[in-house]
């Protein structure tokens, strides 16, 4: 390991070095139960709840593997070096937010000390949001023409338009509720003297949260741990706002990116080429000299995939091919002349007139050259064809602009963008120190939403470009970010570890061979050792409650799942929405929005008192399985309970001065 | 600052950008394409043999004009590139979509 020594203070490597220890335990522990359960302990006679329960244990230690690893080079920086000279933009980027706020953002960011350019990302196109930001001297970037019609890309797209629009060395990027301290420069920039690094991240951090977040919204466990963890495996993640990136990172990512969709768009046209040419020998059936043709274009064709195969430039097979379509045209054009005379003839507007002396037709070429271009010519008229000819091309014309520096894949710019710049060898830096403050949501709604979207991200980009199979990505980066998707698959763990204690309670049904004997033995050392990880990993930090939410919102973790399957296997809709920055309603309860969960802690609460009444008559199985489970479903409503207290939140106290 | 020199005959123009194509100067020859195009010069070849230095904004830039070109009926093709854009373009893999062609006159007819 000394090859991979980390430069930290010696206080940072004791901690390291406990939290080694305690990852060994927790893992040895871990295995020790885990395994002992796949082998002595299932009920193979419910299987139905058996399996699953010992499946949810299985996740829950891949998960703690995938924790333990996170920790295991746990990285505090120490203080960054001193800026060095560039230029840099600062980005805020707004849809439609409160003017008021976004000024207030950027007119903090115009404050930033280190000489910059601020600009104002309004993806909502607002006429006062233009004024507002002209009035404070404020840049301002709107989408170009380009755009009209074409894929949008949400915040992704407004960041790559405004890449084109400015020419910093750096950018920082910005939420319109996240206002910078004017330090954020000076105290980020130094990571980027080492020319490899192209991202600092820093912290999010909310001010209008107390102490208590019943939302959760305080992230301290990932800000903090799990960041600086993932930072000593150079696998520090982006998380789209508060974060400087080098420029010339992301744009190469926009080049190597152009390249890969240019490839697969042109090998899916003549893949589909096929089907399109028989399409058009149906069109153009009554049109001899055409259906020649379309044999000269399947040759094109065939000539093309071989290039390719061969190695030869896209572009130059590409500009080939439609040559060789166009040509085709004009040979149907030739022998159609004939056919044509007449028809033409009989119109004034001809290209066409006799020559007296020769008696012959004399041709006006310019016209015939019109003729001959792909839109009038016979062979362009079959659609078919306009659209081959059009996919087999290196403009990407379905895009707005052909250079997508960030990643366009996921509703969640900021995982898929970083992960692309690991694999082609870029450094990524988290900085633990707050240098922007933002704004949480303040109800459940909105709060779900956005927890709803970030799950959706993470798990198209786990779908679409799995981390574990990425080139370019090392070992440790890869598990780095298989183990935030990974976490995501919580809900369907959580269902299991209620359903199982409250079976057991209720009728009696165990998933176990015994709750006797060896199970507490095992069990009781792994979830010690694994507390106590907890403790060390979070020591100051309030970390209870995200444990709470990772099983509390259960049915979004699942409908996460199913909505992220269904948009990249399906293509469904995600269902998407813009996280609202401002409160969206102060009604009553939301009992629509956590029906699961109310529905499981009437079940959990159901089952305390059958079991102990069904312990109380002699009719449960054993006692000591019953006092196991009924601890079990305490903890599970100790949990649960959070969502409880989520619902009735009606937003931080507000005081004049706070106003 | 570049400069882009601009020759063109009948359907074609070469730009020659010289110094360092980086995000600063990759506007400057996105307008000398746009302006090529216009003018029905459509046929473009970038000769880079005075480009000191160019980074992924420049090949950005050049996308760009394949695009406008391609757009146009035309094409864009490159030329004369040094070795430190023939790294630049390896790295990137553009050279999978654009042949460096060794002469402007190679790089016009070839196709």
């Amino acid at each position: 390991m000394s090859r991979h020594r980390l430069p930290d203070s010696p206080r940072a490597r004791r901690r390291r070095g406990l939290i080694r220890v305690l990852v060994v335990l927790t893992l040895v522990s871990g295995i020790n139960y885990v395994a002992w359960r796949w082998l002595y302990s299932v009920n193979w006679d419910n299987w139905w709840i058996a399996v699953p329960l010992v499946l949810a244990e299985t996740y829950s230690l891949i998960d703690a593997f995938l924790f333990g690893a996170t920790m295991w080079r746990i990285r505090e920086r120490g203080e960054p070096l001193s800026p060095p000279d560039v230029t840099v933009d600062v980005f805020i980027t707004t849809y439609n937010e409160p003017v008021d706020m976004v000024m207030a953002t950027a007119r903090a960011a115009a404050a930033i000390r280190y000489p910059h350019l601020t600009w104002v990302l309004d993806d909502g196109d607002r006429a006062e949001m233009r004024r507002a930001a002209a009035a404070a001297g404020i840049g301002y970037i709107t989408r170009s023409a380009d755009w009209a019609d074409r894929p949008r890309h949400a915040k992704a797209g407004n960041l790559n338009n405004a890449l084109f629009a400015t020419e910093g060395d750096f950018l920082l990027i910005l939420d319109a509720d996240q206002v910078p301290d004017p330090t954020i420069l000076d105290r980020t920039l130094g990571y980027f003297r080492d020319s490899r690094v192209a991202l600092v991240q820093t912290p999010q951090w909310f001010v209008n949260v107390d102490d208590s977040d019943p939302l959760g919204s305080q992230a301290p466990l990932f800000y903090g741990p799990i960041q600086q963890g993932k930072d000593g495996w150079n696998a520090a993640f982006f998380c789209g706002s508060n974060a400087v990136l080098r420029r010339e990172a992301l744009m190469q990512l926009g080049v190597v990116g152009y390249v890969r969709e240019v490839e697969v768009a042109v090998r899916e046209a003549l893949g589909a080429a096929g089907a399109m040419i028989a399409q058009a020998r149906r069109e153009a059936r009554h049109h001899p000299a055409a259906v020649a043709a379309l044999d000269q274009v399947a040759a094109a064709v065939d000539d093309a995939r071989s290039d390719l195969k061969a190695g030869q430039p896209v572009s130059e097979v590409t500009y080939r091919f439609q040559q060789r379509v166009d040509a085709a045209g004009q040979d149907v054009v030739a022998a159609d002349l004939a056919a044509l005379e007449a028809d033409l003839a009989a119109i004034e507007t001809l290209p066409i007139e006799t020559d007296g002396e020769l008696n012959a037709v004399v041709v006006d070429e310019a016209a015939l050259e019109r003729l001959a271009v792909r839109e009038w010519s016979p062979l362009g008229a079959l659609e078919s064809i306009r659209a081959l000819v059009r996919a087999v091309d290196v403009d990407l014309v379905d895009e707005a602009q052909p250079v997508m520096p960030m990643a366009t894949i996921s509703v969640t710019e900021d995982m898929a963008t970083a992960m692309r710049l690991h694999a082609l060898g870029w450094r990524t830096v988290y900085h633990h120190e707050v240098l922007a403050r933002g704004l949480a949501p303040e109800d459940l709604g909105t709060m779900l939403h956005q927890r709803l979207r970030w799950s959706q991200g993470t798990l198209q980009v786990m779908l679409k470009e799995n981390p574990l199979v990425q080139r370019g990505l090392s070992l440790g980066q890869r598990l780095m970010y298989f183990a935030t998707m990974w976490s995501y698959l919580s809900g369907f763990a959580a269902v299991v570890y209620i359903a199982a204690p409250v079976l057991y309670l209720f009728f009696g049904i165990r998933p176990v061979q015994s709750f006797g004997g060896d199970f507490a033995v095992r069990l009781v050392p792994y979830l010690l050792a694994t507390q106590l990880l907890f403790l060390v990993v979070g020591y100051g930090i309030r970390t209870w409650r995200g444990q709470q939410y990772s099983l509390a919102l259960f049915p979004l973790w699942i409908r996460a799942c199913t909505t992220a399957v269904g948009n990249v296997f399906f293509g469904r809709s995600l269902g998407f929405v813009v996280t609202p920055k401002t409160r969206q309603d102060s009604g009553g309860f939301p009992w629509r929005l956590v029906r699961a969960q109310l529905v499981a802690i009437v079940l959990l609460v159901a089952a305390l008192v059958v079991g102990l009444v069904r312990l109380g008559l002699g009719l449960a199985p054993t006692a000591q399985g019953t006092w196991i489970n009924v601890v079990w479903v305490l903890y599970d409503l100790v949990v649960l309970s959070v969502i409880i207290q989520a619902g009735r939140y009606r937003g931080p106290v507000r005081t004049e001065e706070a106003v | 600052m570049i400069e882009v020199d601009v020759q063109g005959t009948g359907n074609s123009a070469v730009l020659r950008p010289r110094g360092r194509l980086t995000m600063v100067t990759a506007p400057q020859l996105r307008a000398a394409v746009a302006e090529a195009v216009d003018a029905q010069r459509v046929l473009i070849v970038v000769d880079l043999s005075a480009c000191e230095f160019i980074d992924s904004s420049g090949l950005g830039a050049i996308i760009g004009g394949l695009k406008q070109a391609r757009q146009a009926g035309g094409d864009l093709r490159i030329a004369r590139v040094g070795s430190q854009v023939a790294t630049v373009l390896q790295l990137t893999n553009l050279d999978r979509v654009l042949r460096p062609h060794d002469t402007v006159e190679g790089a016009l007819h070839d196709g």
